[in-house]
């Protein structure tokens, strides 16, 4: 366990060899063992499922299971066993999928399976797995963890990394805690209670945030700054009607699918409605797109940082100024000075860890980067912020740190759409929920009324 | 927000840190290569450095060398652009053949010298259109859509010579020809427009936000177009300075040769231009725009060539030598390559 930037990634990247350690050395059943590359380590029975799916997903499952040691006949590949091998490796996770289609044809989470199966060599000894269920559902974590909990039984060692408190509980036995790079502190389960993992990883009390909805003022009743009638797109999502006012907090709540990115994507313009109008601040905007909503004050933290979010080779500095300085066009830049100014005003406000501003943000860590990105478009002075996930991949300290700074926005004017997958997280921010189903808005609930059971009941359409 | 920055608070960078900064640095490596290549040379061949004036003008081997990079590097510096869009411009060198033939042509029919130089710029910038339309609006891969004016462009240039019958046709224009053979003062005149293209190119890029454009919209163009930026605009503009950029190194070449031959003009430019950018620091996977690096990286290429020449080696070397000192550039520049070397140093190691 550690919050983002610990070096939960580093230190199992060591083990397994991806990046050489300059110091100590690793022990296995007692013995030294020198883990110098990804194929030491597969060969001293330690296998790992990085935090990324690494695998090819236009591959056939059977190739990407046994790619890069296939077996072989007469120097060539023996594509029969390479299946029957395959086989076995799926029906010792109890996978039953066809190992001839493609793997991006299935979903993540079987993906993730496929990725664990392939580190799983016949005479591994140890499973490293970083962030396994980070793009899970409940019911697919809860089928790893049997899987897990099998392969425990049959002597095999994992190493579990989650920012998920109560998956640790629920599968782990023993605890190591870092911080910064250091550990901090290492115990059984029973040992460290998660009041104190928390304290352990923040280093200090973890301040009291889930006050929930009795602090949220009244829901603000001013004219809207934001209005969308009827928007939708075909076979993307059911038209439907929106309203932002300032200082209002508006929850997007639904299943994985249910249109919940679709529908903060349609109102900021980076999918074009083809019904319906959007309005801002009273404006028809006429064929929106994300460079017309920018210049009229909207912006929006997009869900998949990897590939929507960050520059990876940009500075952390520009990619903090890229938005304000999109809005302000190429042929007014900021200063050197402002970018400066900007970005070291982020890095406090947001408590960004960064050694400096002029870091690749590809080397941060994936908490930071998504501070990066908030950064971003709070510098172009928006007054409308539309964020999707904002605390998708973040630890819990970062958590509380966004939904206080969700709560500060919505308190200086900002209007808020937020869709997240966690319902508590909308509970304790909102002033209202828009409950989705199927790619089409089923519902809206207020303040009070908002709870989880309220919403679920909506969700499941009782 | 209460909680404190894990970062150390910043401290003054110790000498160790600076000397790794500038290790770090991405001139650093194409600039050390000239360095050695011209070393090397001044051993091999005394009087290498020495520059004399005659006629009225420089000459010397390092001023040939100059005057010789200078239509490449123009080239390449729009090339760099492209590749920091995640792009690629294989058309350059037919581009630079349609301006040799719409040059002839014009002469040809009597225009002033003056429009003539205008309609070569803007051939070149028609073609960048053409590749902009293919590239950023019709979404065709980079590779594939410059190809196909990097095929036909050569014979566009052919047919554009039959307009009048002209068969290689051969020219006289005092205004072009003093652009590329002339000189002013002392000083070649195309040192002097390279260097005023370059000048103009790194105020457009470092000195208004296009370049951040650029280079945003090379790393993802999702997130650029997330985050504000008119990918579709900025992609295009990118093969329009491409396209200027091959025009201006067009006049050059052709007022040089003072014909226009589209089978061979500027023939394979369009490699020693991907070449100098990747030497200087460009990678094709686009997010960064080194314009210093890539000039060095064409004089890297024409010092080999014009080494190889003054050495007494067989000009059959060149092209071999040629490709030893780019895989050395290249290994010099990887981090992995550097790593290894270090490792293998005695007590080198932290």
């Amino acid at each position: 366990m550690g919050e983002n930037g610990a070096g939960k990634s580093t230190l199992i990247k060591v083990m397994t060899g991806a990046v050489r350690g300059d110091a100590g050395e690793i022990l296995l059943d007692g013995r030294a063992v020198r883990v110098d590359s990804p194929g030491a380590a597969r060969a001293a029975g330690i296998g790992a499922v990085y935090q990324e799916v690494n695998l090819v997903p236009t591959m056939s499952v059977t190739k990407n299971l046994t790619l890069g040691r296939q077996p072989r006949r007469f120097g060539l590949i023996d594509w029969r066993r390479a299946r029957a091998a395959a086989r076995q490796k799926l029906a010792r996770l109890d996978l039953r999928i066809d190992p001839e289609r493609p793997l991006g044809s299935y979903s993540v989470a079987i993906q993730q399976l496929v990725a664990i199966a392939r580190a799983l060599e016949d005479d591994a000894r140890v499973l490293v797995l970083d962030e396994p269920t980070a793009s899970l559902d409940a019911n697919e974590t809860q089928r790893l963890f049997g899987i897990l909990r099998d392969l425990k039984k049959r002597g095999l060692a994992i190493v579990f990394i989650s920012h998920f408190i109560d998956q640790v509980y629920q599968i782990a036995d023993r605890i190591t805690v870092l911080r910064n790079g250091i550990r901090v502190g290492v115990g059984s389960i029973a040992e460290i209670p998660p009041l104190q993992l928390v304290s352990l990883m923040l280093g200090h009390e973890l301040q009291e945030v889930e006050q929930a909805a009795a602090d949220l003022q009244a829901a603000p009743t001013g004219e809207p700054i934001l209005t969308a009638t009827g928007v939708g797109r075909r076979r993307v999502m059911e038209p439907f009607d929106l309203e932002l006012r300032p200082g209002e907090v508006v929850g997007l709540a639904g299943l994985l699918g249910s249109g919940r990115t679709e529908t903060a994507k349609l109102a900021f313009g980076a999918l074009r409605p083809d019904s319906g109008e959007i309005r801002i601040a009273g404006r028809v905007v006429l064929a929106p797109s994300p460079g017309r909503s920018l210049r009229l004050g909207v912006t929006f933290c997009p869900e998949d940082r990897k590939s929507e979010g960050i520059f990876a080779e940009l500075s952390v500095r520009e990619n903090i100024g890229l938005a304000l300085q999109a809005r302000r066009g190429w042929l007014r830049p900021l200063s050197r000075r402002e970018q400066d100014r900007l970005a070291r005003e982020m890095i406090d406000k947001l408590a960004i860890a960064t050694s400096d501003a002029e870091k690749p943000v590809g080397q941060l860590s994936g908490g930071n980067q998504q501070k990066v990105i908030l950064a971003r478009s709070l510098v172009s002075g928006p007054r409308v912020l539309i964020l999707d996930e904002p605390t998708r991949g973040i630890d819990v300290g970062a958590h509380a740190e966004i939904v206080t700074l969700i709560r500060g926005l919505c308190a200086q004017g900002l209007a808020l759409l937020v869709a997240s997958s966690e319902l508590d997280e909308l509970i304790a921010v909102s002033h209202r929920i828009v409950v989705l189903r199927d790619r089409k808005k089923v519902g809206e609930i207020r303040g009070a009324d908002a709870t989880r059971e309220r919403i679920i009941q909506t969700i499941a359409g009782a | 927000m209460n909680r404190p920055a894990p970062s150390p608070p910043p401290t003054k960078p110790a000498l160790s840190d600076r000397l790794r900064a500038v290790a770090r640095h991405r001139m650093v490596w194409p600039a050390l290569a000239l360095a050695l290549i011209l070393i090397v040379d001044g051993f091999v061949s005394p009087g290498f450095f020495a520059i004399r004036i005659v006629e009225g003008r420089l000459f010397g081997s390092l001023i040939d060398i100059l005057y010789r990079a200078m239509p490449t590097a123009v080239v390449a510096l729009g090339m760099a652009v492209v590749i920091g869009t995640k792009g690629i411009d294989l058309s350059v060198g037919s581009i630079i053949a349609i301006c040799g033939a719409v040059i002839a042509w014009r002469i040809h029919a009597g225009d002033p010298h003056f429009v003539i130089l205008l309609l070569a710029l803007g051939a070149g910038l028609l073609c960048g259109m053409w590749n902009g339309l293919l590239v950023a609006v019709l979404e065709i891969q980079p590779i594939i859509a410059t190809l196909i004016l990097m095929v036909s462009g050569r014979g566009i240039g052919l047919m554009i010579n039959l307009i009048y019958g002209g068969t290689n046709p051969s020219f006289t224009s005092p205004l072009l020809q003093g652009l590329s053979v002339g000189h002013i003062g002392l000083v070649p005149t195309r040192l002097i427009v390279g260097a005023g293209i370059f000048l103009a190119l790194w105020l457009l890029v470092r000195r208004t936000a296009f370049g951040l454009f650029l280079e945003a919209v090379g790393g993802s163009p999702r997130a650029a177009r997330l985050a504000g930026v008119n990918a579709r605009l900025i992609q295009y503009s990118a093969y329009l300075v491409s396209g200027l950029c091959a025009a201006a190194a067009g006049v050059i070449l052709t007022a040089d040769t003072h014909t226009s031959d589209p089978v061979s003009e500027g023939l394979y430019i369009e490699l020693d231009a991907i070449l100098a950018v990747v030497i200087g620091g460009g990678s094709l996977a686009g997010g960064r725009i080194y314009l210093g690096g890539t000039i060095l990286g064409a004089l890297v290429i024409q010092a080999l060539t014009t080494s190889i020449l003054t050495s007494g080696l067989p000009p059959e070397y060149n092209l071999v030598v040629k490709a030893v000192v780019v895989i050395v550039v290249l290994l010099l520049q990887s981090a992995n390559a550097r790593a290894a070397v270090v490792s293998v140093l005695p007590g080198r190691r932290k």
